[in-house]
């Protein structure tokens, strides 16, 4: 049963456009923005003068190296002189800019809405992922030394050892995802590979490997959003946004179970809830869990509630989460595949969503029919859960 | 309908290592900013207790939760914590991995060994979701035990420095060890 919420207007996805996902791009963070803000007005037939307000969202500044990075490419964006807002929850932000972008228009705030992501992870020297030091606590954690893989490797341990998996098990989520995004023409990491090039890619923290592992990588994804009597107007094929969840736990990922993410169960309860979905493992056709590493994507696939807790597992050895297979996710080849520019990654997979129920996907069009699908984002410390649910 | 499918010719200039080092008006730029964190009320306290060689919690007065690393107020009832208790130390790995790779991804000559501790305290069921615990070093267990799963449910115990060394640190404390004779 649909919950009754106070909403002026549905709202509706009507265009989506994104840049290439490489190591490396010559474009500045504002160029990116733009390039893919323009997309997607071209997509949806439209110009800048047709939208109303901008939402944003950029990860840790420190990877950009700009302080006040959504205002810096805000223009960019689209958002010269019109009501600017930019959200950010770490790894999350990717699906909680759409989610913002939501709320603008389904106040009655703003009839259209541009919804603009980016990340530009290359500048920082030597590896980015020195950026990550500054995310942990300064009194109790960096006195360790640690490195931010050390907090996957623990999760992805806990997850091994609650629920019984293999490294070996884990490791066909990359094979999987990797494949898909052979179809995928921004993909950065698309490839061919089995298993045993994942397990003998180099060791980091063990279970991890190399190949458990999203790239680094700068990118933007745009989406045009509007209410639905101006998106009926643009398009004969709106995406509807059917529901929305976020929610964070605190930042003690020390203090908790592991092998399960609690916050992402509660942002997709809220979203379904709202969505009208009861059985989300029956309902949902096709979903994009976030996968920066391979054991994220069953984390959150459980953690959506798409299979029963320590579960996924068993269901993707059966090809069970393929695209032609009951319940395809991560289609366009996900984090693992199409690169990771942080919160771009997280659009880029509503994205995809909002493709596949247009059935403009292309060779990655999933193979039963759809009608509503799932994307998920995680971020910060094992903390922040956002999800978006889209119905055509 | 499109038949490459979407998103169709997606823009960017993709450059390789060398392409990036030949550009124009290359910026090498490396902040340069210190900084001397507090560490607040109910840590403060905490680092006091690690010095004095204790590993100190705190108990919401209204729901009983047993808080380490402690924090100044309950984040389920938003109230001072008020009760302050002493654990014993000891307590089960919940989850240990090793690392070849340190903070700035440079290989390390030596693996190090890092988990979680679920500390014994007060209030919480075996099998809780939530738990006092720390995040900290492990010693006297090899990387094969932390391969093999041993090491999780191991029974552990704080190896701490010796007094003189200890400054009020998460580092006052050395690693984890194996408690003698312990039962997994």
């Amino acid at each position: 049963m649909r919950v009754n919420l106070h909403v002026k207007d549905r709202v509706a996805i009507v265009g989506a456009g994104m840049t290439l996902f490489r190591r490396r791009l010559l474009e500045t963070p504002r160029e990116l923005a733009w390039e893919a803000a323009r997309q997607a007005l071209n997509e949806a037939g439209l110009t800048l003068r047709d939208i109303d307000c901008i939402v944003t969202g950029t990860a840790p500044d420190a990877f950009d190296g700009v302080h006040f990075n959504g205002e810096y490419l805000a223009d960019g964006a689209g958002g010269f002189g019109k009501p600017v807002s930019r959200v950010y929850v770490g790894g999350g932000t990717g699906v909680m800019v759409p989610i913002a972008a939501w709320w603008h228009a389904a106040s009655g705030h703003c009839d259209t809405v541009l919804a603009v992501a980016e990340e530009k992870m290359s500048p920082a020297m030597p590896h980015p992922q020195y950026v990550f030091a500054y995310i942990w606590d300064p009194i109790l954690e960096r006195p360790l030394g640690p490195n931010l893989i050390w907090i996957f490797a623990m999760e992805m341990r806990r997850y091994m050892y609650k629920c019984g998996a293999k490294k070996e098990d884990i490791a066909l989520v990359s094979v999987k995802n990797k494949r898909n995004a052979l179809d995928h023409p921004a993909a950065q990491a698309a490839a061919k590979i089995t298993v045993e090039d994942v397990l003998n890619s180099e060791l980091l923290v063990w279970p991890v490997n190399r190949l458990d592992i999203s790239p680094v990588s700068d990118g933007a994804v745009a989406l045009v959003i509007a209410r639905e009597k101006t998106a009926r107007r643009i398009t004969d094929s709106p995406v509807w946004v059917e529901g929305v969840g976020f929610t964070l736990d605190n930042t003690h990922w020390y203090n908790r179970e592991l092998a399960y993410p609690r916050y992402v169960q509660y942002a997709a309860r809220m979203a379904y809830r709202m969505a009208g979905i009861e059985r989300p493992w029956k309902e949902i056709d096709v979903a994009e869990p976030y996968d920066p590493f391979d054991y994220k994507e069953l984390h959150h696939i459980e953690g959506l509630m798409l299979a029963r807790p320590c579960e996924a597992w068993k269901l993707v050895k059966e090809g069970y989460f393929d695209r032609d297979g009951e319940l395809p996710t991560s289609p366009s080849g996900g984090l693992l595949g199409v690169g990771n520019p942080i919160a771009a990654a997280g659009l880029m997979k509503v994205a995809e969503i909002f493709w596949q129920l247009r059935y403009e996907a292309g060779k990655r069009q999933v193979k039963k029919p759809v009608h509503k699908g799932v994307a998920q984002a995680w971020g910060d410390l094992m903390q922040a859960g956002t999800v978006i649910v889209l119905g055509n | 309908m499109a038949s490459e499918g979407k998103p169709v010719n997606p823009p960017g200039t993709y450059l390789k290592r060398q392409d990036l080092e030949r550009l124009p008006g290359l910026i090498r730029y490396k902040p340069s900013v210190k900084y001397l964190f507090a560490a607040g009320e109910a840590l403060s306290r905490f680092l006091k207790g690690l010095k004095e060689g204790k590993i100190l919690g705190v108990k919401c007065p209204v729901c009983g939760r047993v808080y380490v690393p402690p924090r100044a107020y309950c984040e389920y009832c938003h109230v001072p914590t008020s009760e302050w208790v002493e654990l014993p130390g000891t307590g089960v790995v919940h989850t240990a991995v090793v690392s070849y790779i340190a903070t700035d991804r440079s290989r390390m000559e030596k693996p190090e060994i890092v988990g979680v501790i679920r500390l014994d305290a007060p209030g919480y069921r075996e099998d809780s979701y939530e738990f006092a615990g720390l995040f900290h070093k492990l010693c006297g267990v090899t990387p094969e035990q932390v391969m093999d799963g041993s090491v999780i449910g191991m029974k552990v115990k704080p190896r701490w420095k010796p007094p003189e060394e200890r400054t009020g640190s998460i580092t006052d404390i050395e690693c984890f060890e194996p408690v003698e004779g312990g039962e997994q």
